[in-house]
């Protein structure tokens, strides 16, 4: 069953066009990855589907409901949660207060809670009353993941989660996703490097220029077939 | 012992402007918002107290409940249709349009009451004093100060203690951000300075209770909020108390030494700890 799905979606940056009719679909349970070169309009995609940027044309179909028009808080609330690139942990609060703000716009009963995310990551309880911004870059990661599940979002968007960590920081941190998929949540990651995105997802999309050019699953696709789509057609 | 009593008397002056100054401080510590209009908003506050006391007969802090709510309502209006439009880089519009409101709120406030000197009456209550040890302090002073320590206090509770204290402080990092977890920039700024106009009413009572006011003499007041909020350390409560008590104190003096020094002391003291400490006695972490 389809929980996500965008068609013909495009954004713009002022006159800049970032996406190029986007169609994308999310299965309820599925983990999806959308891989692509610095610049290829993942991010943009993101931000699209979470309000933080107005569609200009095309739709966004979220549980059956068209959610184009929401503002980000809106689409939140219905449970769509964000890990933004970079982390993006609010400097004024402690560990703990970030993960409870996470809570702000959408208050739900479900697997995550303070107790479980520390479960999840449990450097972050010893942590805990730390200033965000005063822990390593993986445990901020963490604090940014733990932020996301803690409103038990049906949909959990990852940007680049793997970004400026250490390789054996990225294997601690992605092998939380299999917990988060086990709570019912789907999930979107997005990544450059794709080594890790492919191994936790059931399916992958390939993006260049603000079009996907590529999708199928990890199994099917083959290196070279990978490497075309990312960095286009070799002449 | 008569400069005991001139500082404890500073002291309590003190607990005014930060009564003056703590919504200031509350609106610029969430949104960065200056607002030039802050003193005329307390001297509407106190039109208002005194509009309730004569129409209904009640007392002044019955008057004070009622006002309050309303005061909220204000600001939250005024947020949500105005100010908020001047948000954004550049510091320049919220400075005009405030200033812009300041002459508005004065003028018609003279429309409305007339330019002539007005009085919150409070009864037998103004002219009482208690023995503080070995000095006499009036009771009205001590309640301000009170006020002020109590208001101070409940805002740094709600700053750090609620989960909205988290949205103001959320916000005022990363706007964007924080609408991933469903705040509501627009709204938080709203409640805030809904919340800032509540602090303002108390501010009007003593204002009006204390002294004689007419529909001019806001931005005056402004000027010993804004030194109080600045030497405390922009966007830090208790270091605005701490503020307006230097103050204070340098006022009374000041004062004590000759009676025209009095208001140019407060300044001067203004000016000296900004130079010892450029950023204010609490300066924030970030900024
Ligand atoms: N805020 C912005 N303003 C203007 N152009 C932008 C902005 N953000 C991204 N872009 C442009 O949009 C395109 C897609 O960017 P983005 O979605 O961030 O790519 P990715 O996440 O795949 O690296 C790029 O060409 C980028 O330069
Ligand atoms: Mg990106």
């Amino acid at each position: 069953m389809t929980l996500l799905s965008t068609h013909g979606l495009t954004a713009f940056y002022g006159d800049f066009q970032a996406l190029f009719g986007v169609d994308l679909t999310l299965g309820a349970g599925e983990t999806l990855a959308i891989i692509g070169a610095n610049g290829a309009g993942k991010s943009t995609l993101l931000r699209s589907v979470c309000g933080l940027i107005p569609a200009a044309s095309g739709m966004i179909r979220f549980d059956g409901a068209d959610v184009g028009a929401l503002s980000a808080p809106e689409i939140m609330a219905l449970g769509i949660a964000m890990v933004p690139e970079g982390r993006r942990l609010f400097p004024s609060l402690s560990v703990e207060e970030n993960l409870l703000i996470g809570t702000y716009g959408r208050k739900t009963q479900g697997t995550w809670s303070l107790s479980t995310v520390y479960d999840l990551f449990p450097v972050l309880r010893e942590r805990r009353h730390n200033p965000g911004t005063a822990l390593s870059g993986g445990q901020q990661q963490m604090v940014a993941i733990g932020r996301a599940l803690m409103s038990n979002p049906r949909v959990l968007l990852c940007d680049e989660i793997s970004l400026g960590l250490a390789p054996v920081v990225i294997k601690d941190i992605y092998a939380a996703l299999p917990r988060i998929k086990e709570g019912g949540t789907s999930v979107i990651v997005v990544e450059q490097d794709i080594g890790q995105a492919l191994r936790v997802a059931d399916r992958v999309v390939c993006m260049m220029e603000g079009r996907i050019t590529l999708e199928g699953t990890p199994a099917r696709l083959t290196r070279a077939v990978i490497h075309d789509a990312y960095f286009g057609a070799r002449v | 012992m008569i400069w005991v009593d001139t500082i404890v008397q500073g002291v309590l002056l003190g607990g005014l402007y930060a009564l003056f100054a703590a919504g200031l401080s509350l609106v610029f510590g969430i949104m960065r918002l200056v607002n030039l209009a802050h003193g005329d908003l307390i001297v509407l506050a106190a039109y208002l107290i005194l509009f309730v006391v004569t129409v209904l007969g009640v007392h002044p802090l019955v008057a004070v409940l009622l006002a309050a709510p309303m005061m909220f309502a204000i600001g939250w209006g005024l947020q949500r249709l105005i100010l908020t439009r001047t948000l954004g880089d550049d510091i320049l519009p919220p400075l005009l349009v405030t200033f812009g409101l300041s002459i508005v709120i004065q003028n018609a406030l003279l429309e409305g009451f007339t330019a002539d000197s007005q009085r919150i009456p409070m009864g037998a209550i103004e002219t009482a004093s208690v023995a503080l040890g070995p000095v006499s302090v009036g009771l009205i002073p001590l309640l301000t100060f009170a006020s002020a320590v109590l208001v101070i206090f409940a805002l740094n509770q709600l700053f750090y203690r609620t989960s909205l204290g988290r949205a103001f402080r959320a916000v005022s990092d990363d706007p964007t951000t924080a609408q991933l977890m469903g705040i509501r920039p627009a709204s938080v700024f709203a409640t805030a300075t809904g919340i800032a106009m509540v602090v303002v009413t108390i501010a009007a009572l003593y204002l009006g209770v204390r002294s004689n006011f007419d529909p001019t003499i806001g931005p005056a007041r402004l000027i010993y909020a804004f030194e109080a909020v600045i030497i405390g350390g922009l966007g830090s409560l208790w270091g605005t108390l701490a503020g307006g008590i230097i103050i204070g104190v340098a006022q009374t003096l000041g004062g004590s030494i000759n009676p025209e020094w009095q208001i140019l002391s407060g300044h001067i003291a203004f000016l000296v700890v900004l130079l010892i400490w450029p950023r204010g006695l609490f300066p924030r972490a970030f900024d």
